[in-house]
């Protein structure tokens, strides 16, 4: 099983974000779960996302306590959310950042797993003009967390962008661009 | 064919109510139960329903406008929760009293004060005695498919049926569901042909008149009696709705209880935790079972001592407290229906999970440790325990 945890502020799409990972690995075939941890909810005010992945039938229903992977959303929640805590040491964490790897590296001292980051912002100013990370990031967690190659995310997304967009097929491009740079732009690892 | 989805708990549930297309549903909206009413306004607005929808004022009035659409003849849904379902407090008896098939969903949550929006079993527990049926879900599969046979086993039984489900961790958690093809939710369910009807022009009746010293202990004791009828009602829906989909439903499941020597009794979603739990338990040897009540009412009181009698010490566990300085309501109920079949099985009681406190796997662990124990001396030390409360 998969687990992954989603930091996020209210408002920047967290919930959203392991919405959508949950129906890329549904259509993969697996059983899924995505839950968010409703708190006092209010814009700018951190938040938590979950995802199970299995190949079997998920019936624990507690929240994720020792995650796979985790997602920060926001970087500024580095430092005041303990964004690690409880992370396996053979997972990953994946940032959202403009800052070097380097520099995020530092910021998680004590961690000894794998650290990606990718400035999904930067990539949905330019491919959307507006802040929507979400989609870059989806296609980053994807790629670290291997469920489906790049090609099948592609060909999926678009199958959901068409529904999704059915009446401004005019922002399909754009989201796909997101997709792909996601994808591409992703640094980190071993 | 059956349609492989992913829902929420809620999505599931508008999804079962479009397909079941009532002809009234009354609803006032409250956190978690919003999105059903929301949802079905949708499905109303855009034809996919012919339902008359009552966007009401309040519960009270929800469940009101329930009666009389149901009395006038109608099928009738609705859907609450926590203080929503207090308010129709005084509504529900009268549902169950007029013997009107109403169907409501209840999504658990706390009840105030503190204010809470989490979940817990507060709200359907405290209405276990207005005279509904009551089945609770484990799952969003589960959700969907008791709101399916409800309107069935409501209309044969004559009695109202509440589906209760837990609020966020199954009303907004999304997971993968089997979800059934319109026409054959169509067919199950059948057309609603009420024997009796205020708007029936070729038969005179009345509903509701005074029934004072002569009638009114017979009346009631109709519905106690319809209560009990409804056990087989429950089980013959539920053999119907198996040959169609395949999934097999009782008045409780058991998982790994026949051979265990240690077990649990629990409610809804924790259940699915438990479960994980004991296969965990059973691979170090320990032989651990659960038995998961479907049904608080009926109450199968003869069949879940039966089915527990052969363990060494029990845990029945409680996501609400009677604060009547001694158990919760299941934990009564079940001890009761133990004494009075003879069954002495060392039972604690564990109340868990107030306002949405989330239960982990070790919580699980913790209590089958404290039974274990148990099952050592046959002694009880301490029988009602807080599980997961700070401090403890």
């Amino acid at each position: 099983m998969i687990e992954i945890r989603w930091h996020g502020r209210g408002g920047q799409g967290a919930k959203t974000a392991s919405l959508l990972f949950a129906d890329a690995a549904f259509n993969t075939g697996r059983f899924i779960q995505g839950f968010p941890e409703y708190g006092p909810e209010r814009m700018g005010a951190p938040m938590t996302a979950y995802n199970r992945v299995n190949d079997t039938e998920i019936r624990v229903h507690s929240n994720v306590y020792e995650p796979d992977f985790v997602v920060v959303v926001d970087d500024s929640l580095i430092g005041s959310v303990d964004v690690t805590k409880g992370l396996k040491e053979e997972g990953a964490i994946l940032v959202n950042t403009k800052e070097s790897l380097q520099k995020i590296k530092e910021k998680l001292k004590g961690y000894n797993g794998e650290i990606y980051v990718l400035d999904a912002t930067k990539i949905s100013l330019e491919c959307l003009k507006a802040n929507f990370p979400n989609t870059a990031l989806l296609a980053a967690i994807i790629k670290i967390t291997k469920i489906m190659d790049k090609e099948t995310l592609l060909k999926d997304m678009e199958i959901s962008f068409k529904h999704k967009f059915a009446r401004k097929p005019e922002v399909i491009p754009p989201n796909m661009e997101c997709l792909i740079r996601g994808f591409d732009e992703l640094i980190g690892g071993k | 064919m059956a349609i492989r989805e992913r829902l929420s708990g809620n999505e599931a549930v508008a999804t079962a109510m479009k397909q079941i297309n009532p002809d009234t549903m009354a609803a006032y909206p409250i956190t978690p139960a919003t999105e059903i009413p929301q949802y079905f306004a949708n499905f109303v607005s855009n034809g996919s329903v012919t339902t008359e929808f009552i966007p009401v004022e309040s519960e009270h009035s929800a469940m009101s406008a329930c009666i009389g659409a149901s009395a006038a003849g109608a099928r009738v849904m609705t859907a609450t929760s926590s203080q929503g379902l207090a308010l129709m407090f005084e509504m529900l008896y009268i549902a169950s009293g007029l013997r009107l098939p109403i169907v409501l969903v209840n999504v658990n949550r706390s009840l105030s004060a503190p204010l809470n929006i989490h979940n817990d079993h507060s709200d359907s527990m405290g209405a276990r005695d207005c005279g509904f049926i009551q089945l609770y879900c484990e799952n969003n599969q589960e959700a969907y498919d008791n709101t399916v046979m409800a309107v069935k086993i409501a209309e044969k039984a004559r009695l109202p049926v509440m589906v209760c489900y837990d609020g966020f961790i199954t009303s907004h958690s999304i997971e993968n569901i089997i979800l059934m093809e319109n026409e054959e939710v169509k067919n199950f369910v059948g057309e609603y042909n009420p024997e009796e009807f205020l708007l029936d022009d070729k038969r005179n009746i009345s509903i509701g008149p005074l029934s004072l010293q002569g009638y009114y202990f017979e009346q009631r004791k109709e519905i106690a009696d319809a209560m009990i009828d409804s056990k087989e009602i429950i089980n013959e829906v539920s053999r119907e709705f198996y040959k169609i989909t395949g999934r097999k439903y009782e008045l409780y499941e058991k998982y790994k209880l026949d051979d265990a020597e240690i077990g649990v009794i629990i409610l809804n979603s924790t259940a699915g935790t438990a479960k994980e739990a004991i296969d965990v338990l059973r691979s170090k040897g320990i032989k651990a079972g659960m038995l998961k009540p479907r049904c608080f009412r009926p109450l199968p009181f003869e069949e879940i001592p039966e089915e527990i009698k052969h363990l060494k010490a029990l845990a029945i566990m409680d996501k609400t407290d009677s604060i009547n300085g001694y158990s919760g309501p299941l934990f009564s109920e079940i001890t009761s229906a133990m004494y009075t079949s003879n069954i002495n099985v060392p039972t604690v009681n564990y109340i868990y999970g107030l306002g949405g406190r989330d239960v982990k796997i070790d919580n699980i662990y913790e209590v089958f440790s404290d039974l274990e124990a148990i099952a050592k001396t046959g002694k009880v030390n301490k029988m009602t325990n807080y599980l997961g409360l700070r401090g403890e």
